[in-house]
């Protein structure tokens, strides 16, 4: 499937915004600069992959994980990146667990209910039973 | 949906990621000899993505000429491409930009080195056949 161009720029508003919150404020961004940075992010994207794919080649692996990236960082001399990845990687993955917890509780609290109702259903049939 | 990282917190803070996750995959799956990417991956690659662009941003911003200005130009990120080692990949798309005027006259120039170059050239050949 090709990609049409526009699928390879990220979004203005969010890019925008992110360059906002980083630079003082009343600081005037250029429309050139902001499309600028934009493209320079896409190839920042394709750049990483490359290389975080090198890593996983190299550990004969086809699928790219997190420390794929992480060592890919390293390799762009992005290691200021490392730390504040890390710490997003393990906020993911206990948002997962969280998620993930979640989901078996309410599994478990359906299954409960449902042998509650089970259970009244046999009484109420016992009752008819008596009555009859 | 792995369209978004909500890291919303009880607290209502911000998302952990704010680049749409599917847009960067696909940015990633177009480059060559990439099979597949593991969901972490891809999360860290689009908070990767947001910390290169606040970098790339504040340290243009810091080394410009903008400063007094209080602005952020394409001049400013092109020198950064040009004269940073670390972002030295973004020179071919961050290109220093010339007037026409100037670039005319380089070519201008460059035309007349080379043809010079062939004049001198073309004279040590006739001097060698000569002696």
């Amino acid at each position: 499937m090709a990609e049409r161009p526009e699928d390879l720029n990220l979004p203005n508003a969010v890019i925008t915004r992110i360059i906002k919150e980083a630079l003082p404020d009343g600081v005037n961004i250029s429309k050139e600069a902001r499309s600028a940075i934009s493209r320079a992010a896409s190839v920042f994207v394709l750049y990483a992959t490359s290389c975080a794919n090198n890593f996983a080649m190299k550990g004969k692996r086809k699928t790219l994980n997190a420390s794929d990236v992480l060592s890919a960082m390293e390799e762009m001399e992005f290691q200021r990146f490392v730390a504040p990845l890390k710490e997003a990687l393990e906020a993911y993955r206990r948002e997962q667990r969280g998620k993930k917890e979640a989901s078996e509780q309410k599994k478990k609290d359906k299954d409960r209910k449902t042998d509650s109702e089970e259970q009244d259903k046999s009484r109420e049939e016992d009752n008819d039973e008596e009555q009859s | 949906m792995a369209d978004m990282v909500v890291g919303r917190d009880k607290c209502g803070e911000q998302r952990l990621v704010s680049l749409p996750l599917s847009r960067i995959r696909v940015i990633m799956k177009s480059s060559p000899g990439v099979s597949s990417i593991n969901q972490e991956a891809l999360v860290l690659t689009a908070k990767a993505t947001e910390l290169f662009v606040q970098y790339l941003a504040t340290y243009s911003y810091r080394h410009g000429s903008g400063k007094e200005k209080k602005a952020l130009t394409y001049h400013d990120l092109s020198n950064t491409a040009e004269e940073s080692e670390t972002f030295q990949f973004l020179a071919d798309i961050l290109p220093k930009k010339i007037l026409a005027s100037k670039y005319l006259k380089m070519l201008k120039e460059k035309k007349e080195e080379e043809e010079e170059e062939e004049e001198r050239n073309n004279d040590e050949e006739s001097d060698e056949a000569e002696s």
